[in-house]
């Protein structure tokens, strides 16, 4: 069976700064995997480069989707391939109203996968239920996307996108930020809602508690631009205790 | 000595343009009078050039290079053309007033009066032998040249009047299309609101296929009475080598709410110039003006305001998006006079600019003779938002998706600013039309 995501020796430059120094990581259906590693590690620039942001030179390396080269795709193609990164910091998008941005969205997916448009009631009723799943009010939804939201609720926003979209591959950038300890379980239930043996998740957070609501299959150590150390959910109580410290000393 | 010489030049071409229109032009004794004095104001100094400094970004010698040829009568063709543009409109439930090839068609216009509305074709004014003041159609405060070239050779146009606490249950909207190639039309409308009405105005500027490097000549002399409230909406979608040049010449009464927006998507070479003056106290002015252009298209947007009466308010909001070489240009000029006391007075100009080689240009003028007075005005300049159209992407939408749907975001409140629900629509359809004939 061929792997969801595979990202082989990627190196990856900006402004001639190289921040992925050969990074490697497989990750398969069904499986939850979370990568954890010190601010400034290359997190972020791994799942930016997986979605497709402009501005990063890969310098080495492939990124497989279904065995399918995605870094010969355009963003959007990628996004209606299945691949959906939730961000570490979602933009606001002022004069376009999350619910005519989640409709376009929706609609530009399903065009490019050659399905047809969703209608309006149909939408609505899905976006109604995910939207009361996750405790966001329909109000909310009215407004400009992110516009004036609250770091939580911009984050809720992200999840919401995913439950619609029905992603593949799902990337989290440090979801669990800026969320309560209340909202926080309300999203990764959201999240945990969504396993399913054709699905994967890729979970980037510094703290271990996100763990314990999302149980992650695979824990990665990033440091330094390369994955330093891989191992089962233990090796993240292991890094609470620890720290980053010995990891630092690896990649170096 | 070189302006003298093109001076001369362009004024003995028009000369004969305009000595050949002459029989065609409506209207007798007074009437012609004031058109061949309109006619040398305007020849003195002939198309305006940069040199003149209100046109100093529009240099329609430049662009223009000359008056085309007046349009010829429309025949059974050109108005069964115009009677399926009209159909497409799609505004809804107003009272068309059609004007094809700057000639007023009644048959496919709906001259119903009643309820306080009384509407007249202003040819049949001017050639109105009774009327004393039948020449006064053609007279107007501002002096430009412009505007006096449109009094020589109007040939047609609206003569709408609204009778106090008159509130037409439709909007009047005044339909011009344009059937043929390279030919001029001077159209000319006059507007009386009375006291405590509630209007509201419509101008749409549409083309047929074949209409091609045609001119629309427009002037609109507005009257507005006091308690009143006039809703004015224009959409300009003429030929995308097609000149418009069109003036607004607006007096607004005491308490009166005016709220304008314009749209141009159409045009290689366009002027909207709207003259306001807030000439009873405590009235409130809104402007929002909407350029889409793309091509080479050239578009001016002048404003001229004056507050002229104490405790009024305007903001003049003007945004273009502009693609290719497209190039924009918003002229805004608050004359504050010493008694306009309270005056609150401000104008903004936001581009958002898709192409390197796009240009706008910015003139805001304050003149202020009051002591107690707020004004002020700003300007933006930008490009579409990287991370934005990057977010949008990666949420499934194409790059030209993604970039129209922040661009209706940028345009997104001046629409809001339409109070009608159907004309809003309208407006939104036209940019939607531009929208889609970028992809
Ligand atoms: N556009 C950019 N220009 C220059 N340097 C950049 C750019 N983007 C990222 N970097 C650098 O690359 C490195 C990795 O950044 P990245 O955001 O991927 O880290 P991260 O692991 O997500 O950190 P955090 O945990 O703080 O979110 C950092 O040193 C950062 O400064
Ligand atoms: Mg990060």
């Amino acid at each position: 069976m061929t792997a969801l995501l595979e990202v082989k020796d990627l190196q990856v430059r900006v402004d001639d700064r190289e921040i992925l120094h050969g990074l490697t990581m497989t990750v398969n259906g069904g499986e939850v995997h979370a990568i954890m590693g010190p601010n400034g590690s290359g997190k972020s620039t791994l799942s930016h480069v997986i979605a497709g942001k402009p501005g990063y030179e890969v310098t080495g390396g492939e990124i497989l989707f279904k065995g399918e080269d995605l870094l010969e795709m355009e963003p959007d193609e990628r996004a209606a391939k299945g691949v959906f990164l939730a961000f570490q910091y979602p933009v606001e998008i002022p004069g376009v109203t999350t619910m005519n941005f989640l409709r376009t969205a929706v609609n530009a997916q399903r065009k490019a996968r050659g399905e047809d448009e969703y209608l309006v009631p149909d939408f609505l009723r899905k976006v109604r239920e995910v939207a009361a799943s996750l405790n966001i009010p329909m109000d909310m939804l009215k407004r400009g996307v992110n516009v004036g939201f609250s770091g939580g609720e911009k984050k809720r926003n992200e999840v919401l996108q995913m439950a619609l979209f029905q992603p593949s591959l799902c990337i989290l950038d440090e979801m669990d930020s800026g969320l309560d300890i209340d909202a926080l379980r309300v999203a990764a239930d959201g999240v945990n809602a969504l396993r399913s043996p054709d699905r994967a998740m890729v979970v980037i957070t510094h703290y271990q508690r996100l763990l314990n609501y999302i149980v992650p299959d695979v824990v990665h150590v990033m440091s330094q631009g390369r994955v330093v150390k891989s191992g089962g959910k233990e090796l993240a109580l292991e890094l609470e205790a620890t720290g980053y410290a010995q990891y630092e000393e690896v990649a170096a | 000595m070189n302006v003298a010489l093109a001076k001369t030049t362009t004024g003995a071409v028009l000369d004969g343009t305009f000595a050949a229109a002459r029989g065609r032009l409506p209207g007798v004794g007074t009437v012609a009078e004031t058109r061949q004095q309109a006619f040398d104001d305007f020849a003195r100094t002939g198309l305006p050039t940069r040199r003149i400094e209100e046109w100093k970004y529009t240099d329609l010698r430049n662009l223009l290079r000359d008056v085309a040829p007046l349009a010829p009568t429309p025949d059974q063709a050109a108005l069964a053309q115009a009677a399926k543009l009209v159909e497409g409109l799609g505004t809804g439930d107003t009272q068309k007033l059609v004007i094809v090839d700057g000639v007023f068609a009644a048959g496919l216009s709906d001259l119903t009066s009643g309820g306080g509305v009384t509407v007249h074709a202003l040819s049949a004014m001017l050639d109105d032998a009774t009327s004393a003041t039948r020449a006064d159609l053609l007279r107007s405060r501002v002096a430009d040249p412009m505007i006096a070239l449109n009094a020589a050779f109007a040939t047609d146009g609206m003569l709408i009047d609204i009778a106090d606490d008159a509130a037409p249950s439709r909007p009047l909207h005044i339909v011009h299309v344009a059937t043929r190639p390279s030919v001029a039309a001077f159209t000319r409308s006059l507007v009386r609101i009375g006291n405590r009405a509630r209007v509201t105005l419509v101008e749409s500027f549409v083309a047929a296929e074949a209409a091609k490097a045609y001119q629309a000549h427009d002037v609109a002399v507005i009257w507005i009475g006091d308690d009143s409230d006039l809703q004015h909406v224009r959409v300009m979608e003429d030929a995308g080598d097609a000149a418009n040049i069109a003036t607004a010449i607006v007096t607004v009464g005491a308490r009166t709410k005016f709220n304008t927006f314009s749209l141009t998507t159409g045009g290689g070479v366009s002027r909207y110039q709207s003259f306001i003056t807030l000439a009873g106290e405590d009235s409130e002015l809104l402007t929002n003006s909407v350029h889409l252009l793309r091509d080479k298209q050239h578009g001016d947007c002048t404003f001229v305001i004056d507050h002229a009466a104490p405790n009024c308010l305007s903001r003049e909001v003007f945004r273009s998006v502009l693609d290719d070489r497209a190039h924009s240009v918003f002229q805004g000029r608050i004359n504050v006079h010493q008694v306009a006391q309270k005056t609150d007075g401000k104008m903004m100009s936001r581009s958002l600019l898709l192409s390197d080689e796009a240009e706008i240009d910015n003139k805001p003028e304050l003149e202020i003779f009051a002591d107690d007075v707020q004004c002020g005005h700003g300007a933006t300049i930008g490009a579409l938002d990287d991370s934005l159209l990057f977010y949008l992407r990666a949420r499934g939408l194409p790059e030209k998706a993604a970039q129209a749907l922040l661009i209706q975001a940028f345009v997104g409140e001046a629409l809001e600013s339409i109070a009608s629900d159907d004309l809003r629509d309208v407006a939104i359809s036209a940019a939607e039309r531009w929208l889609e004939s970028r992809a």
